[in-house]
């Protein structure tokens, strides 16, 4: 089996498990049309069949299968997956014939008269789709949604931006996540992929709150503290004097993760943060907001 | 609580989203119409489809309402037949979306020949999808116009029990209740309908298959019309069980036939839905009826609209 259908066999498995007998036969029928299909029209009706045939409940996957994702993919993550958001990747994965740009038209295509639930799940099946590196414009497109759960879509739980994202898109990813008030922390390869142009963006978009009096989130300066210059050290100084507790274990945080000496200096005045932190007690996954 | 079945709210600001839900209106319908002036791409039409599906119902879940839409070719576009014939084929796609009551606003305007075909088209496809229709009776010639809708919807076979005539007035609603139609009233000044003859119309007629919108667009209109109607209403003795229907309970019946519109959408949302795009009202979890304070929250003191 190529890597779409063996993602497309484990999707229909975790969703058919979870239907009366009457919705799995009508799931296998669709799919069935959806790769025999020579025209577009059973996979549309499909994906607007699927929420009301198969319902949009959680998946819940448990444990064992959590790990046969990993297995399938590194940084396949559904674990807050719905059943019609699987059903409706399986039916795109059903859909591929062997030819990428065909399918990377059909996608856009997809996209570009799909409604939120759709969109949503369309995104989420990135790390799935065969011809990833045809989907990089499609992806960035979704990371500059103003809609927020779409902008998740492609941000959290998902390896497909830390993968195929320059450092251009990737420091927008970072940037727009904060300004949309969403989390850093489901972001993938957050750490990794930290570098010195988006530490400096980051610090200046602190500078723009400060200046208009509007809070910082504690998580920026995760992607800061690695590479933190003069002047975000400085900024990190000030956090640490005027900043809530909050702020003031996070601004500690990113200095432990900067191998400057002057931040081993400037973290070493704060032991009551410093001891916590080289215990393990003050995590990023704590900053996660709700 | 209030449901608002016709409402433009893409062209509406976030005042007017805040103002309904202090006002009670827990959700809105969208039909798909022109803009105000008509589109000249199918591109356009796409990309305006996406919109009322997609941005405007997430735009409405950040205010605490629910927003559904309707979709169709309206008969004032119908008259351009390259465009008319482009939206057809892409119509179908759109019709099963989530949160698609209805095929509609259609039905005539100047009443031409291309209008009465694309009229009919969608009436077939509303019935081979199972989907309420929404008519939009025309506002020159409105009697005949009206009449003629409801001949050819019956030609079509459709049951009237599952399509609106919208936009009535007094000269048009016996027949519409007639023949076993919804009929619709928009409360809009100057053009359709006002509130105290809206008032007069459920006094005569009762509240059986009738309803009142707002139809608030890019235009002077007043997206608190029915709560204000309904205020308006309980001030000159209508009885509360009356208000509700036309004001709530009919165009949810009548809408609800598509499957896509349920009262707990409001009452309580599915986890799923809360989570990705109705974040709005927390007095309206846990599937308890909202307590609207007072009634009159946001209306001013002229509940008039003439």
């Amino acid at each position: 089996m190529s890597p779409s259908e063996r993602a497309c066999a484990l999707l229909t498995r975790w969703v058919v498990e979870r239907m009366p007998a009457e919705a799995a036969a009508w799931f296998h029928t669709q799919l069935a049309a959806v790769a025999s299909a020579i025209e577009e029209k059973p996979l549309y009706l499909a994906l607007g069949w699927a929420p009301r045939r198969l319902g949009k409940a959680d998946l819940r996957l448990s444990p064992a299968e959590l790990a046969e994702a990993a297995a399938l993919r590194p940084g396949f993550d559904p674990i807050d997956w719905s059943v019609d958001q699987a059903a409706r990747v399986a039916l795109v994965l059903a859909s591929f014939d062997g030819d990428p740009q065909r399918f990377k038209e059909r996608l856009e295509t997809l996209f570009r008269t799909a409604d939120i639930g759709e969109t949503i799940a369309f995104y989420r099946g990135l790390p799935l789709y065969p011809a990833a590196e045809l989907l990089v414009a499609r992806a960035r497109e979704g990371a500059r949604s103003a809609m927020r759960p779409v902008f998740e879509a492609v941000a959290h739980r998902n390896p497909y931006p830390k993968e195929r994202f320059d450092e251009h898109a990737w420091n927008h990813l970072v940037l727009k996540a904060l300004f949309i008030g969403t989390t850093l922390d489901p972001i993938q390869g957050l750490d990794e992929r930290a570098n010195p142009r988006l530490a400096r963006m980051l610090c200046d978009y602190a500078h723009e709150r400060w200046a208009a009096g509007r809070p910082v989130s504690p998580e920026l300066w995760r992607c800061v503290g690695p590479h933190a210059d003069d002047a975000a050290l400085e900024d990190l100084a000030r956090v640490l004097e005027t900043g809530s507790g909050e702020e003031r274990k996070a601004a500690a945080l990113a200095l432990a993760s900067c191998p400057r000496p002057e931040a081993r200096a400037l973290l070493a005045r704060y032991p009551e943060l410093e001891g916590p932190i080289a215990r393990g007690e003050i995590r990023w996954a704590a900053f996660a907001q709700g | 609580m209030y449901l608002d079945s016709h409402t433009h709210m893409i062209s509406r600001t976030t005042d007017d989203y805040e103002r309904m839900a202090a006002a009670g209106v827990v959700a809105c319908i969208e039909p798909a119409f022109w803009l105000g002036q008509p589109r000249t791409h199918v591109g356009t039409y796409i990309d305006y489809l996406s919109m009322i599906c997609g941005f405007e119902r997430f735009r409405a879940g950040q205010f605490g309402l629910r927003h559904y839409c309707t979709v169709g070719l309206n008969p004032k576009e119908a008259n351009n037949e390259e465009l008319a014939e482009a939206v057809m084929e892409i119509l179908p796609r759109y019709a099963l979306k989530e949160g698609v009551v209805a095929i509609g606003e259609i039905g005539y305007d100047e009443q031409t020949e291309l209008e009465d075909r694309y009229f009919r088209r969608q009436l077939e496809l509303a019935k081979e999808l199972g989907l309420p229709v929404m008519i939009h009776t025309p506002h020159r010639d409105k009697k005949k116009g009206t009449l003629r809708s409801m001949d050819v919807v019956r030609e079509h076979g459709l049951d009237p029990s599952w399509v609106v005539i919208d936009h009535n007035n007094e000269e048009t609603v016996q027949a519409v209740l007639d023949r076993g139609f919804w009929a619709a009233f928009s409360i809009y000044p100057f053009t359709k309908m006002g509130n105290e003859r809206m008032v007069e119309i459920v006094r005569r007629f009762g509240a059986e298959r009738i309803f009142c919108d707002s139809a608030c667009d890019w235009g002077i209109s007043d997206p608190l019309a029915v709560p204000k109607t309904a205020e308006l209403m309980r001030r000159a003795g209508i009885p509360e069980e009356q208000i509700r229907k036309v004001t709530y309970a009919n165009p949810l019946e009548a809408y609800g036939k598509s499957g896509q519109i349920k009262e707990e959408d409001w009452l309580n949302p599915p986890p799923v839905d809360q989570r990705l795009l109705y974040m709005g009202n927390s007095i309206l979890r846990g599937g308890q009826e909202p307590r609207i304070e007072a009634k009159t929250t946001g209306l001013g003191e002229d509940l008039r609209i003439a």
